[in-house]
């Protein structure tokens, strides 16, 4: 009775594991299909950046009859996108590096020591979550004014990496309050100061939360658009990309390939750096709902 | 052991306020600061582009509210966000929870193509969907036309009526590998065997869906609510580079409502900074209350 009974058990997880195949296979078909759809956008902006502009206009097909290089020689020299590219990648750089370093001792003190007004900076921290751009965009532009560096690409740098996003506070927070105690006593044995423990024992065991905020930091400096759109109003010269490509479509209207080809050169690079550092940007937009 | 004077303390801490200090300089020039001028600007009457400002207390304020363009603007941020908002909620969990499964082999890969837009810059988003979608041989067109699903072009961004539901459509696709993220980030927490379960009992699955894996994930349900509705309001680059508002004003949310009034300078008016702020000051007072509101609801739903 058991031995029939175990038979049957087994002939169903069976008859359940063929019915589930099918199913993922069904399902699989199906998502390929969709995430061609998805991505067909993409695809068909690279496509088009190799076409000509009668051929752009002409079908719905993805492969181009001849790859028309002069397409990215226009775009980037004739439209300066060579120019919008360094821009971008100086600003993108540099605002990284001042938002791992200030973020990154601001979480290290905040996560691991308690000292008067901790609470009260932590209060106003978290209180400026919510404020959007938008709300801010007008003093700051004059405050760049103000400054006199609202002309060169210090200002664009400074206000990119000042409007830092508390999640990478909390991200290096929450990492360096789980350091075991133990490693920071054994560096004051050995005679280390606060500066010297942070920075020989303590950062290079954050390197996971360094590159997630490097690269959070990144899309967020290469792809920002309305900070440059208004601080570059009356400056071409330190446009950044997106910037850019928005100034192309209004002065070279008829020019499509050329604006294609000016649209992949700044999309590509963040693509790339996104397939081979995926783990990071998971990590990091997870960040958010997990904290 | 008595606590120690606050002054040996802070002189002790004084380390950490050197640590602090860097970040809080940037922080308080480029978001505290321009959160208190921004009221104060939004008393003046003042172009912004020259030194003279006039004190004129809360007139533009007065203007502002009755404005229709600002209450047109108002409600259709909202539209925005009550449109888009579920819709990506929704889908972005059915399709984390098919990604979540490990039998799928190709999930990762899925994963990678629909987080793509998100890497993709907004603008340039923006300008490249004005080319999807446009009525000239658009390739959204010919694909509607060559399936015969429409006889005539549309005119998807040059319509009153079919702008907005466009737009917000591009919105929720580019943003909606963001939504799937956060949801697998919610699913990971549930243990791997209640899912074997419920792929096993069949029928008897659903309910352990009901009843053990959605009690689980529904406190992280609400800080996704919360983030993806502020979210929704700051939709700046890519309205303006689809459609800066139009046709007819008929795509212009708050954001680009003040981005108009403040540097937009339309047949020979001047820019009106002043008047911009106090736009703005409204909308973030606007958006705080709802945040408030919906921080008071997550806390009254996780008492539960």
């Amino acid at each position: 009775m058991d031995e029939e009974n175990s038979k049957n058990m087994s002939r169903y997880l069976n008859f359940i594991a063929e019915k589930n195949q099918v199913k993922y296979l069904i399902i699989t078909i199906a998502f390929i299909i969709f995430s061609f759809f998805w991505i067909y956008p993409l695809l068909w902006v690279l496509s088009a950046s190799f076409k000509t502009d009668f051929e752009i206009w002409g079908g719905l097909g993805l492969i181009p009859d001849r790859l028309v290089w002069e397409n990215f020689e226009r775009a980037w020299f004739g439209a300066n996108m060579g120019r919008y590219f360094f821009n971008t990648l100086i600003i993108t750089v540099v605002s990284v590096i001042i938002v791992v370093v200030t973020t990154g001792m601001f979480g290290y003190v905040i996560g691991r020591y308690s000292f008067p007004g901790k609470k009260i900076l932590i209060g106003i921290l978290i209180s400026t979550i919510f404020i959007p751009q938008g709300y801010t965009i007008i003093p700051v532009f004059d405050l760049l004014n103000n400054l006199n560096i609202s002309k060169n690409l210090i200002g664009l740098t400074l206000a990119t990496a000042g409007h830092t996003p508390v999640i990478y506070i909390l991200l290096f927070a929450g990492y360096f309050s789980r350091v075991p105690v133990e490693l920071e006593e054994a560096a004051k044995m050995d005679g280390a100061g606060f500066v010297r423990t942070f920075i020989s024992i303590m950062l290079p065991l954050t390197k996971p939360v360094v590159a997630t905020v490097s690269i959070l930091q990144v899309l967020h400096a290469w792809n920002d658009f309305l900070l440059p759109v208004v601080i570059t109003l009356g400056n071409p010269d330190i446009r950044t990309l997106s910037v850019g490509v928005y100034a192309f479509k209004g002065e070279y209207f008829v020019d499509w390939s050329g604006m294609a080809a000016a649209s992949v050169i700044t999309i590509l690079p963040i693509i790339i750096l996104f397939l081979f550092m995926q783990k990071y940007f998971v990590e990091g937009v997870q960040g958010a709902v997990k904290g | 052991m008595h606590k120690k004077p606050l002054s040996k303390q802070i002189y002790d801490a004084r380390w950490c306020y050197l640590f602090v200090l860097p970040c809080s300089i940037l922080t308080g020039m480029f978001v505290i600061y321009p959160i208190g001028m921004s009221w104060y600007f939004s008393l003046l009457d003042w172009s912004g582009f020259t030194k003279e400002a006039k004190f004129i207390g809360l007139q533009n304020y007065y203007e502002a509210v009755n404005d229709e363009f600002f209450w047109d603007a108002f409600i259709r941020s909202f539209i925005f966000m009550f449109g888009t908002v579920p819709v990506k909620i929704v889908l972005g969990f059915i399709i984390a929870v098919f990604l979540n499964n490990q039998v799928l082999k190709l999930a990762p890969f899925f994963r990678t193509v629909i987080f793509m837009p998100v890497v993709t810059a907004i603008a340039i988003i923006g300008i490249v969907m004005t080319f999807v979608f446009s009525p000239f041989n658009g390739p959204a067109n010919k694909f509607l036309m060559s399936t015969n699903l429409t006889s005539a072009p549309i005119d998807f961004l040059g319509n009153p009526d079919t702008v907005l539901p466009t737009v917000m459509g591009v919105y929720v696709w580019k943003w909606l590998g963001i939504t799937m993220m956060y949801w697998l980030a919610a699913l990971q927490t549930v243990p791997q065997d209640v899912y074997d379960a419920a792929k096993i009992d069949g029928a008897e699955g659903y309910r352990l869906w009901i009843h053990i894996i959605l009690p689980i994930v529904l406190p992280f349900a609400i800080v996704i609510i919360l983030v993806e509705a502020v979210g929704a309001l700051n939709v700046f680059p890519l309205i303006e580079t689809m459609t800066a508002g139009g046709p007819f004003f008929s795509s212009e949310v708050m954001e680009i409502y003040i981005f108009r009034t403040a540097f937009v300078t339309d047949s020979g008016t001047m820019p009106r900074l002043g008047y911009a702020c106090a736009a703005g000051v409204f909308w973030g007072v606007a958006v705080l209350f709802i945040t408030v509101l919906q921080g008071l609801w997550m806390r009254r739903t996780r008492r539960i």
